[in-house]
């Protein structure tokens, strides 16, 4: 490939040049419209539609937005979706960094297959997550005779509606935490173990206040995460009516029953849950960067 | 004799104590349970049931009414959501690092809005300002366009749902990147948008690549923004996720199954290449 070149041209650079200043304003026109472009699609993509689902929740005035977020079948929606949660918090946090603690300090036959896996939710869709429970645990599956003859029911219940969520959520805290161990170095654990703290003093002292953004980064994912999750749940929960509706299932069938304004307020509600978890997000992200910075 | 008395001697002073390897291999034993019996046993019951009856399992599948066009949609609304948000999401990841304004904060954390916002409550978000009944939609339907309940709503429903992904691999990128050299170019005489072109892009072309991939790889599984807002018109706006819920519902796992195995191995795929990409691509800018 060659390249052909013009004519040398010269450029009087000195500041205040006629030629600096025409690119000056030149730049200034350009920044203008690219700033423009990204508020305009920002605007037509994210902004407008909150706005649009706040007025829509506020439509009927405050007190529906009251006597819908106190029904009782939306207080056990919501009830349900926390359970999920909590359950999915402290299984994905302990095992999670138990795992990425795993993956970055230890050497061993399959470690780089092990990392592949944590990725592998991430490319899965939710309802292909929810069809791998009901073909595991469904009529005619894996695991079901096992579960059948102890009496437990999986699918279309709460244990069914917790694995599905556990394993969308597991790369969270894994990928937040494990680059935080790398950038961590075994400095001053070393150091804490030569002058004689024990294992739990390493780790409560040393270890976790280092790592505590970054955890808290994948606690953060984690819950809007299982809040929000929709395809997986709706699958495996059988939408049995006031049993096994979570939030989001409350929503959907909300605008199925023409219950519009319910099913706004219910949104508007996850929404302003997630963006409380977005501060949480932004907050430990940055102090994330500043630990692995250090 | 001796040497060998030696040797023996060596290896049991360089071995760690009882108790420090008891607890490396119950953290060990720990995490790899966790993945196989969490991830691995799921995952072999997809692909075991979707290869179980050969290929003709999946001709079964496609053989149902919409069934290509579902997969067709996903593929072709999935990749022009990437390209949209590869220049948008270029562009806006530049303004973050580039640019000094106030508000600069607001905006970066609204990038991430999608991230939080559980996809099911997008969906009905876009479908409260761009639906038949409000104002917006009103007016794009005098003019013969439809937004919600259309392709168009699909398109839009993934926009939204994979903004953040090329904006936050560019980004740190940008960040690494010495201003030194775009101010030599411009010295040099070179225009804003042929500096942008030579010294910019050549250093985050991977990065905007990598979240591209990503982002049309999320495309692909993306269910919750879209069962609302597309209206699951079969061979019109069905996607290729909604096709796999119908066919779990329908009882027929084994062909769910083998849509299911296809398209989670494109997604995979897409997600190892690109993780390699921003690791080589970290390795670089640390060398």
């Amino acid at each position: 490939m060659s390249v052909v070149l013009g004519p040398p041209r010269l450029v009087d650079v000195t500041p205040g040049s006629e030629e600096m200043r025409r690119r000056g304003r030149r730049r200034a026109l350009v920044r203008g419209a690219i700033v423009a472009a990204c508020l305009l699609y920002l605007a037509v993509v994210l902004v407008a539609p909150l706005v649009g689902i706040f007025l829509s929740a506020f439509s009927e005035g405050l007190p529906t937005v009251f006597e819908t977020l106190t029904a009782p079948e939306v207080r056990h929606a919501f009830f349900l979706t926390f359970q999920i949660t909590i359950v999915t918090l402290l299984v994905t946090t302990s095992l999670g960094a138990v795992t990425a603690w795993v993956l970055v300090r230890h050497r061993f036959v399959g470690r780089r297959i092990m990392n592949a896996l944590v990725e592998l939710p991430l490319a899965m869709s939710p309802v292909t997550v929810g069809l791998a429970c009901v073909l595991l645990f469904g009529r005619g599956g894996w695991f079901e005779p096992w579960f059948t003859a102890r009496g437990i029911q999986v699918i279309f219940a709460l244990p069914s509606m917790i694995l599905v969520t556990i394993f969308i959520c597991i790369p969270f805290v894994i990928r937040s935490v494990a680059p935080v161990l790398e950038e961590l170095g075994t400095e001053e654990e070393d150091a804490a173990r030569t002058l004689g703290a024990s294992t739990s003093q390493t780790l409560f002292r040393v270890i976790l206040p280092n790592i505590r953004w970054g955890l808290l980064y994948g606690i953060a994912l984690t819950t809007a995460r299982s809040i929000g999750e929709i395809g997986a749940v709706l699958i495996v929960s059988g939408m049995l009516k006031g049993q096994t509706e979570t939030a989001t299932i409350y929503v959907l069938t909300a605008f199925e029953e023409r219950m519009d304004t319910e099913g706004y307020i219910v949104a508007l509600t996850l929404a302003a849950i997630s963006i409380v978890m977005l501060g949480v997000i932004e907050i430990s992200k940055r102090r994330k960067i500043r630990e692995v910075m250090g | 004799m001796a040497s060998a008395a030696h040797t023996v001697q060596r290896k049991r002073v360089l071995r760690a104590p009882t108790a420090t390897r008891l607890r490396h291999w119950t953290l060990r034993g720990a995490a790899i349970t966790y993945l196989v019996a969490m991830i691995v046993v799921p995952v072999a019951a997809i692909i075991s049931k979707g290869f179980a009856g050969g290929l003709d399992t999946f001709r079964e599948a496609m053989a149902s009414a919409g069934a290509w066009e579902a997969i067709r949609l996903t593929l072709v609304t999935s990749a022009l959501a990437a390209i949209t948000n590869a220049i948008f999401g270029t562009m806006l990841a530049y303004v973050l690092v580039r640019y000094r304004f106030r508000g600069r904060g607001l905006l970066s954390a609204i990038v991430d809005l999608p991230f939080a916002i559980p996809t099911l409550v997008t969906g009905v978000m876009l479908v409260a300002i761009y639906g038949p009944n409000t104002p917006i939609g009103k007016a794009f339907g005098s003019v013969g366009i439809q937004l919600m309940f259309s392709q168009l709503a699909v398109l839009l429903a993934l926009c939204v749902v994979t903004l953040p992904f090329v904006v936050r691999t560019v980004q740190p990128v940008l960040l690494e990147l010495d201003t030194a050299e775009e101010e030599a170019a411009q010295v040099l005489g070179a225009s804003a948008w042929k500096t942008f072109r030579a010294v910019v892009m050549p250093a985050i072309r991977p990065a905007i690549a990598a979240g591209a991939l990503l982002a049309f790889a999320r495309g692909l599984g993306e269910f919750g923004s879209i069962v609302f807002v597309s209206g699951n018109i079969e061979g019109r706006t069905k996607t290729a996720p909604y096709f796999i819920f119908q066919l779990t519902n329908q009882f027929k796992p084994d062909q769910a199954a083998a849509v299911a195995t296809l398209l989670f191995a494109i997604s995979f795929a897409l997600v190892l290449v690109t993780s390699r990409l921003v690791r080589t691509e970290r390795k670089e800018a640390k060398a």
